[in-house]
């Protein structure tokens, strides 16, 4: 049976259209895998039926009956929940009593009759949760949870995942998948977000495929196949492209065998060590403690990747090795000289580079110019400036230079950066950073939200930057993309290192068990005992 | 490619006229809607709006008198403007001009009164060194809480604002007062030789109306310059700058120096040009009036030329209205408040008028 219907929706944005035409039918008691590249559209579409957007065009029914989402409230209201990807939980509230908050209406109620009813529902769903721990207290998995037990607790029959995968460990994820099956053969429906192929074969029954905001694709999960869900989502043959870029989309597409089969630079220990980390302990913004005595190298003419789930204290890291956080105590070398004292402007002037996995906030000012930008850390370096006054035509040429080196999609140096796609954008901060042949490269998350092209393109950078003999420090919570390119991968959790493997060595298995928090060292122990 | 031909032309021409003329146009209809609902006020009030607008314009231009007086009125606007236009752009927000303008004031009279034996024109060029010291050290002070503790500097200058001006009530009642004043609350005048030389004869228009441009001029090159491009990018953002390795705390108290010494230049322009001593008055509504001359020029320094002389001759002009067409003053801060109204919210209003 059809629960809900889209048929025509059309909605745009200030120069894009972000669905054009789309028409979806979600039924009762099956898992819809909603696929497609970031930017296809899959978020904007699910976001117009939880009401958070107005369609310019199209209508919605839900049970066959013509309806109006003006807003979240409206959606819950008909029985249609959403689970973001960034959790929206108070943190020092029980599970109850995030659950229930905004439900109970006027006057006092029963704390102990709420928790007996929210447990009574996630029994129901094969959820493992204690309706009465703090959810600060939990795993980024078990708040996913919360947030899907509160949906189902409002009543949802239809419950939106936004890419629900992106922030566990591959043993989550098998956990998710078991829930998620539950739910769908007890009538409910379920969107799964993903741009990843292998989970939406494994999880869902019928998929629909987005690109440049239309369906391009529809059909039954066990009538199709990896190879035709990566031609439609990215809009070409597999086999047409070059053998790298092929690596690429079925690394994204978090098949990761594939992945393994491409080569890896020298191996680690040959060259010079460029970054060295001893025994770090660095707080957050909050004032906690968010690395706690880690140590790590990177040496001349390797990636090392770091692997963990978000929040683990890896931006804190990296804003410790970039000089741009304080280190509470622990020490820091760079190619050499100990950087521990150092300031921002002395991690840039000792040619390293940093690509920050927030481009809008750290990386680019998005009101000034391409030119400005691409000259934000050697616009007081000569020939850019002379006697103190800056030389427009030298930061002009060098903003060409750049632009098409680098194959930024651009007008001009002229163009603000904001009016740039966010691939383009990259490309330029990459362009930037990577212009001055740096020998230090921290990259945090450096394809977070780019299509697969241009995230080959940033891939294929970092591969060069690596033969041309750069050390360089990968963080990614994107597991296959580390697996892609690192030599080494030190997986982090909660602040500290649980150990290093070689690439080669490493499976999908050993790496979820570490970033859950088992100690690369324990593990070998257990497998010796067994 | 044909679009690298498209954009030969440097991307920071020294002045963006595209967006000076449209901000111009923007400001000038902001005036006239202004005028407009002042006419309607008048109409209320029973008085003939074309009689008053004459008699407002006749005292702003109508003869070389009134015009000079206009220009000597815009010159301490056009500097404290382009002192708030440094500031703004650094998204420091100091409104502490009239205490910067009143302590520049101060500085530069104690200079010309106590330091003796000195040729002219050393001395002049020590009291005009004194005077931009002056308001500088007076914006440093909360340009410090803000670099090393981030004192909001809305609250520190205007409460430094107070400070100043009852240190200058006490200074010209008290430790300065002009023992030959009849106990007026003024200080003793500078020598003779001190005073500005005037522009035009038997007018009171004076150097400091250039020294007021030359500032103007100078401001363009400093948003040439390495600083001027530090100072924009902590205004843009504070995050990407210090991840670009910006020093934030010592471009924040260069823009509080260089804003309070553009003020305190002001303050020695009035007494050197106009005052000739110190007087309870010197800084009187200048600070605020200042912010909206820098905001109706939308922080260019050749549009803030533009409006302070528009300012200062709504003043003159208002105040030869209230004599002549018996127009109370209020109706001038009347049609100010609704031109501050217009260019605050012109952002919006135009962008739909253009939209439509």
């Amino acid at each position: 049976m059809i629960t809900v219907e889209m048929r025509g929706i059309t909605k745009r944005f200030p120069g894009v259209v972000a669905n054009d035409a789309v028409d979806l039918a979600l039924r009762s008691g099956e898992v819809h895998g909603l696929l497609g590249e970031n930017g296809a559209g899959k978020t904007t579409l699910m976001n117009v039926l939880f009401g958070l957007y107005q369609p310019d065009e199209g209508e919605i029914l839900v049970k066959g009956e013509p309806v109006t989402i003006h807003s979240p409230a409206d959606a819950i209201d008909l029985g249609i929940g959403m689970v973001h990807q960034h959790f929206k939980l108070v943190q020092p509230f029980t599970v109850t009593e995030n659950i229930i908050l905004g439900l109970d209406g006027w006057g006092f109620f029963d704390m102990a009759e709420a928790e007996r009813r929210v447990g009574e529902v996630a029994a129901q769903y094969g959820l493992d949760i204690d309706p009465g721990v703090r959810v600060q207290e939990l795993s980024v998995g078990a708040q996913q949870r919360v947030e899907i037990l509160s949906s189902l607790y409002r009543g949802a029959d239809v419950l939106i995942l936004d890419e629900p995968t992106a922030v566990l460990t591959p043993q989550e994820t098998e956990a998710l998948t078991v829930v998620l099956r539950g739910m769908a053969e007890k009538g409910k429906t379920i969107v799964f977000i993903s741009h990843k192929l292998e989970e939406v074969l494994k999880v869902t029954d019928r998929v629909t495929v987005l690109r440049g905001g239309r369906v391009v694709f529809g059909a039954m999960t066990r009538d199709t196949d990896k190879n035709t869900l990566a031609r439609e989502m990215i809009g070409r043959d597999l086999a047409s492209l070059r053998a790298d870029q092929q690596a690429q989309v079925l690394a994204l597409a978090g098949s990761e065998a594939e992945a393994h089969a491409g080569e890896h630079g020298t191996p680690a220990g040959v060259g010079e060590c460029l970054i060295d980390v001893r025994d770090l302990h660095v707080i957050d913004d909050r004032g906690l403690p968010a690395v706690r005595g880690l140590s790590l190298e990177v040496y001349a003419g390797e990636i090392l990747g770091i692997a963990g789930v978000d929040g683990n204290g890896q931006r804190e890291l990296v804003e410790a090795i970039t000089r741009v956080r304080p280190i509470e105590s622990g020490q820091v070398v760079i190619a050499g000289e100990d950087a521990t004292g150092w300031r921002a402007r002395d991690y840039i002037k000792h040619n390293a580079a940093y690509i920050s996995d927030d481009r809008h906030r750290d990386g680019l000012i998005l009101d000034f110019d391409l030119g400005r930008n691409a000259t934000l850390k050697v616009f007081d370096r000569s020939p850019f400036s002379r006697v103190g006054l800056l030389d427009f035509r030298a930061i002009v040429r060098f903003t060409r230079e750049l632009i098409t080196g680098f194959d930024v999609r651009a007008p001009g140096p002229s163009l603000p950066a904001g009016k740039l796609s966010g691939g383009n954008q990259q490309k330029l901060i990459l362009a930037r950073e990577l212009s001055q042949n740096p020998r230090v490269i921290v990259a945090n998350k450096p394809t977070r939200g780019l299509d697969i092209g241009a995230a080959a393109y940033v891939h294929q950078k970092l591969m060069e930057e690596r033969e041309r003999g750069a050390g360089i420090l990968l963080i990614s919570s994107d597991l296959d993309e580390i697996l892609l390119l690192s030599d080494r991968i030190l997986v982090i959790f909660n602040g500290q290192s649980m150990g290093v493997l070689n690439s080669a060595d490493a499976a999908t298995q050993t790496l979820g068990l570490m970033m859950a928090g088992t100690r690369l060292a324990d593990l070998t122990t257990q497998e010796a005992a067994s | 490619m044909t679009t690298a031909e498209q954009t030969q032309s440097p991307p920071q021409p020294l002045i963006n006229w595209r967006g000076l003329w449209q901000n111009i146009v923007q400001a000038a209809l902001s005036v006239v809607l202004s005028l407009v609902v002042g006419g309607i006020l008048l109409l209320l009030s029973g008085r003939n709006p074309l009689e008053a607008y004459e008699s407002l314009y006749y005292g702003a231009f109508g003869t070389t008198d009134r015009f000079t007086e206009t220009l000597v009125k815009a010159t301490p606007l056009l500097l404290i403007a382009v002192s708030v236009s440094i500031s703004f752009r650094c998204q420091y927000w100091n409104i502490g001009a009239e205490g910067q303008m009143i302590l520049g004031s101060i500085f530069s009279v104690w200079v010309a009164l106590n330091i003796t034996g000195l040729p002219t024109l050393p001395h002049l060029a020590l009291c005009f060194v004194a005077g931009a010291l002056g308001g500088a050290l007076w914006s440093l002070i909360a340009g410090v809480l803000k670099a090393y503790l981030q004192a909001n500097e809305v609250i520190t200058t205007s409460m430094l604002n107070y400070i100043a001006v009852y240190l200058l009530a006490y200074l010209v009642r008290g430790p300065m007062i002009d023992p030959g004043g009849f106990n007026f609350p003024q200080s003793r005048l500078i020598p003779d030789a001190l005073e500005l030389p005037r522009l035009v004869e038997r007018t009171r228009l004076n150097a400091s109306f250039i020294v007021a441009l030359v500032a103007a001029a100078l401001v363009l090159v400093f948003w040439r310059s390495t600083w001027g491009r530090r100072t924009e990018i902590v205004g843009a953002s504070r995050r990407v700058a210090a991840h670009v390795g910006l020093n934030i705390p010592r471009t924040v108290l260069l823009v509080a120096g260089v804003s309070g010494a553009l003020t305190g230049i002001a303050g020695w322009g009035e007494i050197f040009g106009l005052h000739f001593r110190l007087i309870e008055e010197i800084a009187r509504g200048y600070g605020t009036l200042g912010i909206v001359v820098a905001l109706l020029g939308g922080l260019n320094p050749v549009g803030m030329v533009i409006s302070a002389f528009l300012f200062a001759s709504l003043v003159v002009g208002g105040n030869a209205m209230e004599r002549n067409a018996n127009v109370p003053f209020a109706l001038v801060d009347v049609i100010q408040g609704c031109v501050i109204l217009l260019v605050l919210s012109r952002a919006y209003l135009f962008k739909r008028a253009s939209s439509s």
